[in-house]
């Protein structure tokens, strides 16, 4: 998909479409609709796992894995949670976190009894997750590029903030500072789009 | 919560990036506070939108068949181990995975008077370790610094250290440039989760001379 045009998003094939596919394969285990997630998804999430330090033998075994839960799980999708692609992301984040790390991810449960309060009604449903993706990818090409950069090596290279500050040759608290305003840049776009 | 966690460790948690006893420690953050969640759920959605930003690489020909033919043969139905989902102790389920037989069955060592701290066996690739520290009500963890980082997580009870009052939920974090000094909330014993890259040193001045028999 090229991306980025509003009729593409919302076509068949587009990421508000992307959505429909899910439901598809949940309730009618629909292999066609699956097809299609696999054409969009599978070359991203191999490239993701590349990415992140996999062999391409490995990468390729670990899409099978990722894919195969997507479609196992698919009934647990929530499109208000998440949109597609962050969904998809999570799940090959872990996959790869419990493959090419060998740790277990230690994972949030919504249905934990321990929950704070209880899973919360949300507030945030005014804008719905797609459209959150569509204004970070725009927020963060607006950003300052090195603020950007901690988003990609956070994403990208496996760094966390203080490895950041390692591989940068930065002083710890300078990466912090980058760090919350690139967020803080996010936090605004989304004030901006909850506004009807 | 007057105390939520600091954004890099979303971010850190978010991207995959967090060792295993930060991941631990910001998942049962996030358990335990519904603000860390909305936050957090907006900074995971880079996530998605960095995948959509990468350039594909063609998975190999055969690769759609092959998950079908595993969809066909049952694989990765997942077992479910939420049917046995219980509370233990109160604990949010990341952290009670760790603590499948109770807070009172680990193994408990005397810090300092009124002081104990028990292992978790959560893996890690470098010297940062998860443990849980219980400091008894109204008592207090002498003057100390830390090499590299400190986080504590309260689970149960509440500290007060020179930077405010801590309580069920709120995240403290600490370097070696902080010396402080929690004391617990006189009503309780205060739980803590505390992840650390290495021991905490005292500094105070006759406390110092204790240090060779204080471990972390």
């Amino acid at each position: 998909m090229v991306g980025g045009t509003e009729s593409g998003e919302r076509g068949p094939t587009g990421r508000d479409g992307h959505v429909t596919l899910i439901l598809r394969v949940a309730r009618q285990q629909d292999r066609g609709a699956f097809a299609i997630l696999f054409g969009h998804y599978g070359p991203r999430v191999k490239s993701y796992l590349i990415r992140l330090g996999a062999s391409r033998a490995t990468a390729e075994d670990l899409l099978q894995d990722v894919m195969l839960a997507v479609w196992r799980r698919a009934d647990t999708y929530d499109p208000v949670q998440a949109s597609v692609s962050t969904w998809i992301f999570t799940i090959a984040r872990n996959k790869r976190i419990d493959t090419l790390r060998r740790e277990r991810r230690p994972e949030l449960d919504p249905t934990d009894p321990a929950l704070a309060p209880k899973p919360e009604p949300e507030p945030d449903r005014a804008v719905d997750a797609a459209q959150w993706e569509t204004h970070i990818a725009g927020a963060i090409a607006e950003m300052p590029r090195e603020q950007a950069e901690m988003i990609r090596l956070a994403y990208f290279d496996d760094l966390s903030h203080s490895d950041i500050a390692v591989r940068l040759g930065l002083p710890l608290g300078t990466v912090k500072s980058r760090i919350r305003l690139a967020l803080a840049r996010l936090r605004t776009k989304f004030a901006d789009r909850a506004e009807p | 919560m007057s105390h939520p966690i600091a954004d890099e460790f979303l971010l850190d948690y978010a991207s995959g990036a967090a060792s295993a006893p930060v991941g631990l420690l910001v998942a049962t953050h996030l358990a335990l506070s519904p603000e860390a969640r909305r936050s957090f759920r907006r900074i995971e959605a880079v996530g998605g939108a960095m995948l959509e930003s990468l350039e594909p690489v063609a998975p190999d020909s055969d690769t759609l068949a092959r998950l079908f033919a595993r969809i066909d043969a049952g694989e990765g139905v997942e077992a479910q181990p939420r049917t046995t989902l219980r509370a233990v102790d109160r604990l949010p389920s990341p952290l009670a995975a760790y603590v499948p037989r109770g807070v009172e069955a680990l193994s408990w060592k005397r810090l300092a008077k009124g002081v104990e701290e028990a292992p978790l066996d959560v893996p890690s690739a470098g010297p940062r370790k998860a443990t849980l520290l219980r400091i008894a009500a109204g008592r207090g963890i002498p003057k100390h610094t830390h090499r590299g980082l400190e986080m504590a997580l309260v689970l149960e009870g509440g500290f007060t250290d020179e930077a405010g009052h801590y309580d069920r939920g709120d995240v403290c974090i600490t370097d070696e440039s902080i010396e402080h000094q929690p004391t617990a909330d006189r009503a309780r014993d205060c739980l803590c989760l505390f992840v650390a890259d290495g021991p905490i040193r005292l500094t105070g001045r006759i406390l110092r001379l204790l240090n060779p028999f204080l471990r972390g």
